[in-house]
Parts: structure tokens; sequence; C-alpha cells
């Protein structure tokens, strides 16, 4: 490939756009840095400078795909990652925007930190990044934070992830407010009080390691608490995380009655139980935590219904030195953005859950629409962003951690066999990432 | 018998895989050094110059200095490790402290941790044996090993016998353990205790659960009676002491209602009045300090395995 510049023409790769109902074999133009033509177009009609056409036969080519819960640990935690690592890994997991959560250090509350995570996006200039500012001052759930500043500056939601706004008052008070400026406010759901101290999901295996666990109630009743109150106060709500099958009933009942709701799901909790906890491996420490089968099968049946509408990894960096610890004080988290597709492929196209427009959709259109960039991003109509993934879906390839660009490895993915490789990650028509493995042209 | 099977475990982290013939061998192992205890000169050379490190997150008097002591009549060298005095208030991991100590050269390490799983954490990380002295509320094995020695002591084997285990299920290690070991050497166990001190799903251990001691005590061969800890409980599970001692606790009167012959055991340290009535503890069905003298036993002969295996 020659130097980057912002036009491309992808050729013969099966293009998938859920929002505009595509999925076929085409050619896909890209001139100065937005879309301008899916179909069948020839070199010489897509005249654009030598090194710039891409021959995806046998590959598929998406929107780009969109991560909406990550976490770059900057400003704060510059050691875990920063936002330059975390866009790289992200390019690298076929990811062309991002959404990065405001519990850093310290928190993101404020219209210079909104200002301060763009700049630094752009300058890595890798993925796009966007910012959730904090709910609430310091996200301790009390005070509302300058959710209108933030706003101004570009904040495509808020939450204070990392907690729950255990109040209902105070949750009200933020539904309010957050209405003013038609961003969603996204929550993670945990009631504290029934979550006890948990490291894991409370049932027989946290009876039998000796943990303290976290009930399914901690999320169930929370969810169901903050339903209750945007059925009055009609604001745009998600839930992030979900992970048990009470959850997804609440999540259906909801979406029946016609609520702005949506919800998320990440792969860990789509392929994990809590019987891998056996050996106290904290790579298999998370919150919410790894459940039961049970609640996988909820979840991938509610993905089928239609009733989960994204998917989010909740990239969480630690080092190494962070985790080794003792399982009760471990920090929650697992990173995952370069192995993403993979693990959506794995849990729900390879056992027939979803076809692969439905899948495309959970990580593209879906996800642009909730945090408000789907008139840009998201979809491959005619002049939206030159934002493009391309990917092999048939590429099988082993998980090697000490191989990802991230700076933190923390996760249990290590040697798992996938099939499904990013192959090229485009952004405003630039090539942001490329594939240099043993099958890359 | 005890001579064809071969003993393989480089740690005693937990008895939850434990066969029941690894059970009875270590058991059995007891037995001979309960010989040497008898001796003038308490002391055999089987551990002579290898060092065993009690490295102790949590206060104890019987499981720590139980320990000291069998190490002692093993010819070992002991070191104390006290989380209080050591440089764990610095702020040093429970990994890096290890791998100094391992430095050092150590050969066991009997670990006491606040954390479930920290014996097996240590297990991956250094090359020592590691023996699990109670990790959080995951396991207490030496304890559970020194029960069913006492109780097979006693009455010859555990087959057969309803043995109730009575207090905060919910956060002891010695229970579970217990659970393990009773179960496998054919005992029948019921726990018993109120519904906030059961732990989650616990039907689905080998056991049974009763919420009623007065229905139960009569049917029982042995009662293992836990300490209720308050150090633990961050809320109350039950309204006052008095109220649970008047449910759970072992009383004269209640012990006029069981079996004439039932052996009463307590891992100790008792809160005396509350679980336990001092004179049920120091009355003739207690076998309480017989588990403490059993415990060097047991304790010589856990450490004695493990370094069998090392080799």
């Amino acid at each position: 490939m020659k130097k980057n510049t912002n036009e491309l023409l992808i050729k013969n790769g099966r293009v998938i756009d859920p929002l505009n109902g595509i999925d076929k074999v085409a050619d896909v133009l890209i001139k100065s840095g937005k879309i301008e033509k899916i179909g069948s177009i020839s070199a010489a009609q897509a005249d654009v400078p030598e090194g710039c056409i891409i021959d995806a036969a046998g590959m598929f080519v998406t929107p780009g795909l969109i991560d909406m819960h990550v976490h770059f640990r900057e400003p704060g935690d510059e050691e875990e990652e920063t936002i330059a690592s975390g866009s790289a890994a992200a390019v690298a997991g076929g990811f062309t925007s991002v959404v990065c959560m405001p519990n850093t250090d310290p928190t993101i509350q404020d219209e210079t930190s909104i200002e301060f995570v763009h700049r630094m996006g752009r300058q890595a200039r890798k993925t796009h990044v966007y910012v959730m500012g904090a709910l609430t001052k310091d996200r301790q759930g009390v005070e509302l934070a300058e959710m209108g500043l933030m706003a101004k500056a570009g904040a495509v939601g808020f939450t204070d992830d990392g907690n729950g706004i255990q109040n209902a008052a105070v949750m009200a008070k933020c539904l309010k407010y957050a209405s003013m400026f038609g961003l969603v406010v996204s929550q993670h759901c945990q009631d504290n009080s029934l979550a006890g101290g948990g490291v894991m999901n409370s049932g027989y295996n946290s009876t039998i390691l000796g943990l303290p666990g976290i009930s399914p109630l901690a999320e169930e009743l929370m969810l169901w608490r903050d339903i209750q109150l945007v059925k009055s106060i009609k604001t745009r709500y998600h839930a992030q995380h979900l992970s048990t099958a009470g959850s997804m009933d609440i999540i259906r009942k909801a979406k029946e009655d016609g609520l702005p709701v949506t919800c998320e799901v990440s792969p860990h909790h789509l392929l994990l139980t809590d019987d891998t906890i056996e050996e106290y491996d904290t790579n298999y420490k998370m919150n919410p935590p790894l459940r039961t089968a049970a609640d996988i099968a909820a979840i991938k049946q509610a993905i089928k219904d239609g009733c989960i509408d994204a998917l989010a990894t909740d990239h969480a960096p630690h080092l190494e030195s962070e985790k080794e610890l003792e399982f009760l004080y471990a920090p929650f988290g697992i990173v995952g953005l370069e192995c993403a597709l993979g693990l959506y492929i794995k849990a729900l196209i390879k056992d027939g859950t979803i076809d692969w427009p439905r899948l495309i959709a959970m990580m593209t259109c879906n996800p642009a629409k909730i945090i408000g960039i789907d008139s840009f991003k998201g979809s491959l109509s005619v002049d939206k962003w030159g934002d493009v993934t391309i990917f092999d879906p048939n590429e099988k390839w082993t998980v090697d951690v000490n191989k990802f660009i991230s700076k933190s490895k923390n996760c249990p993915y290590h040697g798992w066999e996938l099939e499904g490789k990013v192959k090229y990650t485009i952004v405003g028509g630039e090539i942001r990432y490329r594939d240099c493995g043993t099958n890359a042209r | 018998m005890a001579d064809k099977f071969k003993w393989t475990r480089k740690h005693l982290l937990g008895l939850r895989d434990f066969s029941r013939q690894e059970i009875e061998y270590v058991l059995d192992t007891a037995d001979s050094f309960s010989e040497v205890n008898q001796r003038t000169i308490k002391k055999v050379p089987a551990l002579r110059g290898k060092v065993i490190v009690n490295m102790f997150f949590e206060d104890s008097t019987r499981t720590r200095n139980s320990f000291s002591i069998a190490a002692g009549r093993l010819s070992a060298d002991v070191v104390e490790f006290t989380k209080k005095a050591s440089a764990i208030s610095k702020g040093e991991t429970l990994l890096d402290t290890a791998r100094n100590l391992e430095a050092m050269g150590i050969d066991i390490v009997v670990i006491r941790h606040e954390a479930a799983g920290t014996a097996k954490l240590l297990s991956r990380s250094i090359n020592a044996s590691i023996i699990n002295a109670g990790d959080g509320y995951n396991e207490h094995p030496t304890q559970a090993l020194l029960d069913v020695y006492t109780i097979r002591k006693h009455r010859g084997s555990l087959d057969g016998l309803k043995i109730g285990i009575v207090g905060d299920i919910a956060h002891s290690r010695v229970a579970r353990s217990n659970i393990y070991a009773m179960t496998k050497l054919g005992a029948e166990v019921t726990l018993i205790g109120p519904p906030t001190l059961m732990p989650p799903q616990v039907s689905k251990l080998p056991v049974k659960v009763s919420y009623d001691l007065d229905e139960v005590i009569e049917h029982l061969d042995v009662i293992n009676m836990l300490r209720i800890q308050f150090e633990r409980l961050a809320s109350n599970p039950f309204p006052s002491k008095r109220e649970y001692s008047r449910f759970f606790g072992l009383t004269d009167e209640r012990m006029q209602r069981a079996k004439k012959d039932i052996i009463v055991i307590h891992p100790g340290p008792m809160n005396r009045g509350l679980e336990i009535e001092s004179s049920v503890a120091d009355g003739p069905n207690s076998l309480i300090l017989q588990q403490v003298t059993n415990g060097i036993a047991v304790r010589m002969a856990v450490l004695f395995l493990v370094s069998t295996a090392s080799k």
C-alpha cells in the first residue's frame, strides 16, 4: 500500500450493511474520506491513486465496527493503557469508533476532560475516540455532574460506569436533567447492598470456592427500578453489560412496552460460566461476573429475539502485577478489543444463533444510533464517513496475548482458536490497520 | 494396604478432590506419628535440614503452634512469618513476599490467609510445597483431618455415622473441609443453622440441611460445633446472641436428649455460653482437647507426606 490517502476502492468483497439491507458481493468506493458508491465499480471508474485498491475477494466488507464500552485509562492509569495504545488495539480488532468510559483518575466530568480525550484520540490517529461523561460528581451518585457543558463539548452520553446510581431519587434527577440534551443515560446496574462485596456470581460455585458472591438480583433489581423511572421520565436509557437471565426478561418487557431502552452484552457473558473460576485465576474475574449456562442461554435467546441492541467488550486493561493478586483483591476486568470479532463469531454465528447481518448490526448501526453518531457513521450510505472494516470470516487464528498491541494482556483467551480475522480497518478512507500476518496480501 | 498406595501430592490445598484412600493414608500416617508423641524424646529426623515457613496472615493459637511443634518434632527448622510484623504493611504483595522467602531457600509453606484461593495461588507461583492452613471461607484441610482422625480413633470408623455440623456454615472453611472429609469416609452429614448462615445452593452438596437443632440432635453420633465468627460478619445474620444460643447452642439440656455416647467436637476457639455451654465443652462427651493433641500427629503426617512427594 502506498502512503495514506483518504481514497479507496474495495473490490469483490461481500458487503454487509445492515442499516441499508445490503448483503451482496459488491465494490465500495471511498472518496475524500466519505462513502461515494456501492456497486460494480471498475478501477478506471474509481479513479483512485495507485495502490489504493483492495481486493477483498472472499472477505466481508462492513461499516466500521463500533465498540461503545471501553476503558482507556487515561488520564491517571497510563501504565495500564493510554488513549493511543487503546486506539491502536481497537483498530487491530477492526473497530473504527469506540466510546471511552469516564472512570479515570481524575474522573471525566467536565468539558476540559472531554476535550482532552478527543484531542488524544485525534493525535493517535487510529480509531475514532468518543467518550461518555460521568453522570454524577466523582461518580459518587450524589450530585449531578456538568452534563450540559460536557454535551456541548461532544460527549455521546453519560454514565457512572464502575458504579451504579444507588439512590432512586438521584437516578430520577439524572434522567430528568439528561433529557435536556438528548444524550443517552447509561447504567452499570448494580445494587451494592445485594452485591455484598462479592467477587464472583453467587451460587454453587461461590459456595464451594469460599468466595463472597454477587447475586443476580443486584443487577436485576436496579435494572427493573430504572425501567420504572424511565416509564415516567422518558429519557433514553442504556443498560450496560447485562449478564443474567432475569435481566433478559426485564429488557424484553421494557421493549414490548415501547420504552426508550437499549442494552449491550459483552463477549465473556456469551462464552464463559463461573465454572471457570475453579483455579482462582483472576482472568475470570470481572464485573458483572461470569454467570451460569442458563444465563448464557437466556442471553443468546434474547439476542435471537432482537432484545439486545449492541455488543461491547468492556475492554478493561490491568497490568499482570495488578491481576496477580488473591482472587478476593484483584481488580475486576479483562481486555477484549483485539479478539472481540472472533469471540462474537464463536458465540453467535458458529452455532447459528444469529446470521451475519444481525451480528454486524449489533456492532455498527445499532451502537451508532445509541450514541447519536448514526447520521455520519454506522452504515455505508452515500456520504457517510469512509469507516470500513474488512475481515476474513473463515481465517482461523490462535489468540496470543503476547502479540496484543494493548499495553495490558489480562484476559482468559490466550491460546483460544478463533475464526474470523480483521484484515483492514479503515477510518475516513485511511487504512489505520492492516493485518500483516501470514495471509496478508 | 497402606504400603501399596503411593502418595503423590506435593501440596495440601484442600480435601475437595481427595479420594477416600488418600484421606485414610494421612490418618494411618498420623497413627505412626502419634506413637512418636508418646516417647520421652518426641523427635524424629525425618525433615532435618528442611525449612518450613509458617506464613500466617490471620491470628491463630492452635493451628500455628501445632504446626510449629509438629515441624520441630520432625527436626525441621521453622520460620515464623506474621503479617502484622512484615513488609505487607508497606504494601508488599503476597506473591512478592513468597518469592522473597523462596529466594532464602524454603521447602514448605504453611499458609493461612483471609482470601480464598491463596494456597492455590502460591502453589502455582513458587516451588515450595504449600499446605493450606485456612484460606478465607474455602478450606481448612488439616482441621478436618484431625477432626475425622479424632472420631476414627474413638469409634474405629466413620462409616454410617450421623454427624451434625452446627453454626455459621456460610463463612466456615472448617465446615467445607469437614463436609468433604466426613462424607468421603462414609458418614452422613447434616448442616444445622439459621437460613441466613447457610451458603447459596448448599443443597447441591452431599449433605442434609436442617434449621432445627432440636429435631435432629437425638439422631446424631457426632456433633461438631462451629464458632460464630463475629469478626468476619459485616452485618448480623441473627438478631442477638441469646437468641442464637437458645436455638442453636449446645446446652446441657440438649445433651440430655442426645445419644448417651454422642461425641462433641469443636475446632476452637470457643465462645463459651454462646454456641456451647462450658459444662458440655468440659464434659465427658467432649473430645475437644483430644482434637488439639491429635492435631500434632496429623500435622506431622501432612508435613512428612508433602515432603516425600517433592522428591
